[in-house]
């Protein structure tokens, strides 16, 4: 695990009360605004049922799919990449920025390249990238990662983010207003849309049975960098697969109704070869998703579409932020990706919950998301990753709860959780009464008054 | 109908006032109730850290104990789920595994009272103003009302008993659905957020007026009475069978 696991970096984010309200509400209000926007759908749950069953087909035919996408592709002369992890990814990318001696790119958002550290790993070969998603640039001049995947700077208020245009680009010192601001990124970025030759997208669907793919922004910051780029390079998971382009439709209806509560992201852009004189290349990468697709408790993971309606809905990832998961993807479903990708450094997400399935019921593709957070919370024990003190108290408490006579011996009542639950034991090292006030403890337990009134 | 009574350990141990009111109704309508003395836990507690492996012996207790009944019902939609789900035997012959039986006749006391004995009239009365606490594992696992992120016609057992109680004054909330953070483990192991959680539930409830607090999980009910006496606050907790069963 991380030197920090997720209760520790949630306790640190929960010290300030009035900002985790702050952030609890603002994502309850995306929350809201896509509930109203699936109300407005009357098939809403069969497209959803319809998504779900259209990755179904797709992740039981995925290598019949991928290679007919590199054949359409290809044909439509773009060049297909295939990276076996992040490493592998990483230096693909780099070779094509090399080849063309390219030392600066813009790149819209893409958590694939987030996953794979691509930023850092290009900045210690001395090349700049420019994140040109709003987001994402204020936490890449913040220095910090994603919180969200959809929202990336949800963590940051209007203040902060004038401090850092102040400090970045040389806005005057305390002017939060948004419009401004986001006039100054506008100015700033367009300098780099026009000055740099590559552009690194992400990819929201690519389509077998065309060889296209679809990118899904609000800003058109992908359609800017890729038109005016000579190299366009699109990075995406080998999950991002659809088989024809009429479920296309299926997928966009869903996407942004879930993760924003608008009908459709501002610009859905096809890409489907390059211009004249342009080189396009697609970069598929597995970095683990095969090991996932073979787990069958989890395989259903791989048909998220990254709309994180999962986060917005979590009442842990409202509370405790996205940056308490230490991950690229977080929130319930980073809780059930990236144990596969660490086991051991992410051993502690899959108990980051209360397993209230909120998130499986707002899922645009029904993943089954707290059942197989339950699933992880058994392997990551099974395979040994729980700490020493928790596995010798489950232990006790199954001998005495598999042993009636050892729990009523445990005397009279309340005795036994006097004893051993942490919500009974009155004093400051008990996490229970920290912030709550401890049950009263009756004159007789219930199987006792039962022995004398009924028996 | 000979019906074996399931009750959790916590609320054995610490809300016998519970058990007793769940007894009294099912008696009221006409229910042969026993219960099987060498109960314990229906082993949620370790199969949610991670250690579903250890609860064979709580299985194996549950089965000895459960298996002769036309029915089992239990005031907790969190156990009675984890029985559901999780319940199996030790050998794994899943034909003959009486387990299975079981997971098909084992009810949640609202989902008793409203689909097997089809309660259409209660004799009680509460002349107060009562928030209702949808557990996630009742709600969510067991359907005892529409979930709020679904796209479906509404419908709340909880809520339909509830108004069969003279009196009653049922409060609206601004989120009607959300957890309460208890979770389990969750409320000592991710202790800030689970606090939390909590106070936030409490405070939707305090600022809709709420005198008293309801529901059918008496562990979220159990977290919740924690914060409320912690904020010194003289709202209490009642299970819904205390309700249901009340008379004042």
């Amino acid at each position: 695990m991380s030197k920090q696991d997720h209760a520790a970096l949630a306790d640190e984010f929960n010290k300030d009360e009035p900002r985790v309200d702050w952030h609890d509400k603002t994502l309850w209000f995306v929350r809201e605004k896509r509930d109203k926007a699936a109300q407005k759908v009357p098939e809403w749950e069969w497209l959803r049922d319809t998504a779900s069953k259209i990755k179904d087909n797709v992740l039981s035919n995925l290598s019949e799919y991928l290679t007919l996408f590199e054949e359409q592709a290809t044909r439509n002369g773009i060049v297909v990449h295939w990276a076996a992890d992040a490493k592998e990814h990483n230096e693909i990318v780099y070779g094509l920025l090399q080849r063309h001696k390219i030392d600066m790119m813009v790149k819209s958002k893409s958590m694939l390249t987030e996953e794979c550290h691509l930023n850092e790993f290009l900045k210690e070969k001395g090349l700049d990238v420019v994140d040109t998603d709003l987001g994402e640039r204020v936490v890449q001049l913040a220095g910090e990662p994603p919180s969200h995947i959809v929202l990336p700077c949800i963590h940051k208020k209007k203040e902060e983010i004038g401090e850092i245009f102040h400090e970045h680009l040389g806005t005057p010192a305390g002017n939060a207003d948004p419009q401004f601001l986001t006039h100054a990124a506008r100015l700033h970025l367009r300098e780099k849309f026009l000055t740099r030759r590559a552009a690194l997208t992400g990819v929201n669907f690519a389509i077998a049975e065309t060889g296209e793919f679809v990118v899904c922004t609000n800003e058109g910051n992908a359609d800017m960098g890729a038109h005016l780029a000579e190299i366009h390079i699109a990075c995406m998971g080998i999950e991002k697969l659809i088989p024809q382009r009429k479920h296309l439709g299926v997928f966009l209806r869903l996407l942004t109704r879930s993760a924003t509560g608008q009908p459709i992201t501002t610009y859905s852009s096809h890409f489907k070869r390059p211009r004249p004189g342009q080189e396009m290349h697609i970069v598929i990468v597995d970095n683990g998703r095969s090991i996932q697709l073979g787990r069958k408790d989890f395989r259903n993971s791989l048909k998220c579409i990254r709309c994180a309606a999962c986060f917005n809905t979590c009442p842990v990832y409202r509370r405790s932020g996205g940056h308490s998961y230490h991950t690229a993807v977080a929130g319930p479903i980073g809780s059930i990706l990236s144990p596969n990708l660490d086991m051991k450094q992410y051993s502690d997400l899959p108990f980051a919950s209360t397993l209230c399935g909120s998130c499986s019921n707002v899922c645009p593709v029904k993943i089954d998301i707290h059942e197989q957070l339950y699933r992880w919370r058994q392997v990551i024990v099974q395979e040994g990753y729980a700490p020493a003190g928790k596995k010798l108290a489950m232990k006790t408490m199954n001998w005495v709860l598999s042993n009636p006579s050892v729990y009523h011996t445990a005397g009279k009542a309340g005795r036994f959780f006097m004893l051993n639950a942490p919500f009974t034991v009155n004093n400051r090292l008990n996490p229970w009464w920290k912030g709550r006030d401890m049950p009263e403890v009756p004159k007789e337990s219930f199987g006792q008054w039962y022995k004398k009134n009924r028996k | 109908m000979r019906v074996g009574l399931f009750i959790p350990c916590y609320v054995d141990q610490l809300y016998p006032q519970v058990a007793i009111a769940t007894l009294n109704l099912l008696e009221k309508y006409g229910c042969d109730v026993d219960y099987p003395a060498d109960q314990t836990c229906c082993g949620q507690p370790m199969a949610n850290s991670g250690f579903e492996h250890l609860t064979q012996g709580c299985n194996d207790l549950f089965i000895k104990n459960f298996a002769g009944y036309d029915y089992i019902v239990c005031p907790s939609g969190s156990c009675t789920l984890h029985i559901k789900d999780h319940l199996h035997g030790s050998h794994g012959q899943e034909a003959a595994d009486p387990a299975m039986g079981i997971r098909k006749k084992i009810y949640e006391l609202v989902e008793f009272l409203t689909d097997i004995l089809k309660v259409e009239n209660i004799e009680a009365s509460f002349p107060h103003k009562v928030g209702l606490h949808q557990s996630c594992h009742g709600q969510r696992g067991l359907k005892l009302a529409q979930m709020s992120e679904l796209m479906a016609p509404p419908f709340s057992k909880p809520e339909k008993l509830l108004k069969m109680v003279k009196g009653i004054q049922l409060i609206d909330l601004a989120r009607k659905d959300e957890c309460c953070g208890f979770g389990g483990t969750f409320c000592v192991a991710e202790e800030a957020v689970s606090v939390k959680m909590g106070k936030d539930r409490v405070a939707d409830h305090l600022h809709h007026g709420a005198e008293y607090i309801t529901g059918a999980d008496m562990s979220c009910l159990m977290h919740m009475e924690g914060i409320l006496r912690r904020q010194k606050s003289t709202v209490q907790v009642k299970h819904i069978a205390e309700i249901l069963d009340s008379k004042e």
